[in-house]
């Protein structure tokens, strides 16, 4: 053994892909039969290891939830399903602090050290776009990343890598398309990140009001970094808009929340981003302050009573309990978890050939593919020219102690025409 | 005129957040002669433990009593533990190890809360005076009541008590402090205790407007900073009336200085600890340092 180490040491030196392989996993394996010469590594019959980069510690690390449903979901697999057609998962999930360096060192030590499938899941937008690189020039899938960016359906550069919720920009289309039907004359103020996620929001609302009557009227960027959002509410509060949209990042949300609830001079119809419409940002405001805010979503609300009798959600509660004890299946992060990895496996099924190529090809010709954790309607659908899996969402508004669903879903694609850079 | 002097308020609102934390960079920084960079952590650390307290039903104001005395019990098992083998080193490495109780006190939080956010009760009536198309909220006369009371306090300690005077001795010379009978060790306990006092009541009275999650004071902890160097780092009417100019001056820069506007407001702390630095390095209420060579 010891032996063995120091020999693994010496060559490391040489090649660090040489000691790496583990389990019958050739590094560099490549695929016989119809799919020759295709990239096989970390995947063999009987297995299939994927990594995933998550903020465990630091600013964002409330989103360190997510990979306890995705590893709950693949446990039930492995345990009831045999594994995803027979691959037992392995789910390796590294914590890169949302600091983008540490993401690449970390993308480099999966693919590298623990010779990785597919990097399932980077989180947030600046750590994956210092990783995605990476994982194309080492043509590594980096499929379904956590982040609503629109660069990773625009991009033609980066076939590897591939988004999974709907985009800033086609959240900011449906919240237009509802201004434009229900307030068509509005006057909106708007507070926002001031970062890519903001500007991505914002940019695309202002795009999908052009030629209506709807003005922005009023805008307040903040810092990450700013202790509290409360002048920007002030400054806004002096546009007279009637309509708000909250741009935000959950504890911004909060305040800004607060902000609008203790001014009772300016009463606006509030529209607040997905990214902060958790009820874990909510309560703190107070259930009586937040009545009739507007939000949208894509995936089912544990909370809703509406899915008390849905079958997904029966399982996904059940198979929760089992497999995640302790972890509170309300948390959206662990819903929206077992969401994205029933659609991994979903993707995964569909691939033609059990390798790297064969699953980027799947990622990217999904048809009309069902998701059990999705909203009825809401699809899975990439094609050439298509790189957005999900682009349909529904309004919803938040009345008593939950959100509740209106309207029908709006497939942003089909009302505004296809997303392009 | 309203919109102006409304901008004001906002901003000695903000003012008076950073003033409270000031209070407590200053007092330890008298006490010990060291900036503590895990201040704002551990008042994070404080406020969370107040909120255990509420959230196990006990109520507000007894809350609040027990986590004053259990802050101040941890500032000084923090200072014997952690602190004292590193005594006497060079400030530097004393700097270097506050930084790591910042980041160490942050994830510990993290791991026993979580990161998601957490409603704080507020204890200040909700509502405001308005007076002449100003309003001024409840919470922010109530902040600045509090952070006036409590440097006052400070003011009495350091210049009217005998600890106060010993603390002054240690903080300017540990090694004739000790010769002349001050008990040292216990001197520089007692104000990480303290400091530990102060920040917490800082946390409870910032945890209702800014909501508790372990990055709480992240951000106003900057702010802090410039003001107790602007006021001067030993004194706490400097540490008030600094914390209240850095609110004031980011609030209007924010909305009145068109390039500044939200994106470059975070600049203005940094330009004020710079412009200090070079033109009045004791700051506004600051003694001069004189050292006999």
């Amino acid at each position: 053994m010891r032996v063995s180490v120091i020999g693994c040491t010496a060559m490391l030196l040489v090649s660090v892909a040489a000691c790496g392989g583990r389990g019958g996993t050739e590094p560099g394996a490549t695929a016989s039969g119809p799919c020759q010469g295709q990239q096989a590594t970390g995947i063999t019959d009987k297995s299939l290891k994927l990594g995933g980069i998550y903020p465990l510690s630091g600013p964002a690390s409330a989103y360190g939830d997510i990979p306890k449903g995705i590893k709950a979901y693949f446990d039930y697999v492995n345990a009831e399903k045999n594994g995803i057609g027979g691959r037992k998962v392995e789910f390796v999930v590294r914590d890169d602090g949302y600091q983008p360096p540490k993401a690449v060192e970390e993308a480099r030590r999966l693919v590298e050290q623990e010779q990785v499938f597919a990097l399932f899941q980077t989180l947030g937008t600046p750590s994956t776009t210092a990783t995605w690189d990476y994982t194309n020039q080492h043509k590594v899938p980096q499929i379904f990343v956590a982040t609503g960016a629109s660069k990773w359906g625009t991009d033609t550069q980066h076939p590897w890598t591939i988004g999974w919720q709907p985009n800033y920009i086609s959240e900011a289309r449906i919240y237009a398309q509802y201004l434009k039907k229900d307030k068509p004359n509005a006057k909106v103020a708007v507070l926002y990140q001031n970062d890519d996620f903001g500007k991505d929001l914002l940019g695309g609302f202002k795009r999908a009001i052009e030629g209506s009557g709807i003005t922005v009227v009023g805008e307040q960027s903040y810092e990450v970094t700013d202790p509290s959002v409360d002048p920007q509410m002030r400054n806004l509060a002096g546009s007279k808009a009637d309509v708000f949209l909250n741009v935000t990042t959950p504890k911004f949300g909060s305040q800004a929340l607060a902000a609008d609830a203790k001014n009772t001079g300016w009463n606006p119809l509030h529209i607040i981003n997905n990214v902060s419409s958790s009820i874990t940002v909510l309560k703190p405001v107070g259930f009586e302050n937040v009545q009739g805010v507007v939000s949208s979503s894509y995936y089912k609300d544990p909370r809703d009573p509406t899915w008390n009798d849905d079958a997904e959600m029966k399982l996904y509660k059940a198979k929760m309990q089992q497999y995640a004890p302790g972890a509170d299946p309300n948390v959206p992060f662990f819903t929206y978890g077992w969401a994205v990895a029933d659609a991994f496996n979903k993707t995964m099924s569909a691939a033609k050939c059990p390798t790297r190529e064969g699953l980027r090809d799947s990622m990217r010709s999904l048809s009309n593919v069902q998701v059990g954790m999705l909203l009825p309607g809401v699809t899975m659908n990439t094609a050439a020219g298509d790189g957005f899996p999900i682009e349909s969402m529904q309004l919803m508004k938040f009345k008593g102690e939950r959100w509740e669903l209106f309207g029908d879903v709006i497939d942003t694609r089909k009302e505004f025409g296809p997303l392009t850079g | 005129m309203a919109g102006f002097l409304q901008q004001v308020v906002e901003g000695l609102g903000a003012g008076a957040i950073y003033a409270s934390l000031a209070l407590a960079l200053v007092l330890i920084y008298q006490f010990t002669g060291i900036v503590n960079f895990a201040q704002g952590e551990l008042a994070m650390f404080s406020t969370y433990l107040a909120w255990q307290f509420t959230a196990a039903g006990l109520p507000f104001w007894l809350a609040l009593v027990i986590t004053l005395v259990v802050s101040f019990a941890g500032g000084m098992l923090i200072e014997r533990v952690i602190i004292r083998p590193v005594e006497g080193a060079p400030e530097l490495t004393v700097v270097i190890v506050t930084v790591g109780l910042f980041i160490f006190v942050n994830a510990a939080a993290g791991w026993i809360w979580s990161f998601l956010i957490k409603d704080f009760p507020n204890p200040f009536p909700e509502g405001a005076l308005t007076a002449g198309g100003v309003s001024v909220g409840y919470s922010t006369l109530g902040i600045l009541g509090v952070v006036g009371v409590v440097m006052g306090l400070l003011y009495l300690l350091f210049q009217h008590t005998k600890i106060g005077l010993g603390m002054r001795a240690v903080a300017s010379n540990p090694g004739s402090a000790r010769l002349v009978g001050i008990r040292v060790g216990w001197t520089l306990a007692l104000g990480w205790g303290l400091a530990a006092t102060v920040g917490a009541v800082s946390g409870v009275l910032v945890a209702p407007l800014l909501f508790l999650d372990p990055n709480l004071m992240g951000g106003v902890l900057i702010y802090a900073f410039a003001a107790a160097t602007l006021g001067g780092f030993d004194s706490p009417v400097g540490a008030v009336v600094g914390g209240l100019i850095v609110g004031v001056a980011e609030t209007l820069a924010g909305a009145y200085v068109g390039f500044i506007g939200s994106d470059l407001k975070i600049g203005v702390p940094l330009v004020i600890i710079l412009v200090v630095l070079l033109l009045r390095p004791r700051g506004l209420f600051g003694r001069a340092v004189v050292e006999r060579v």
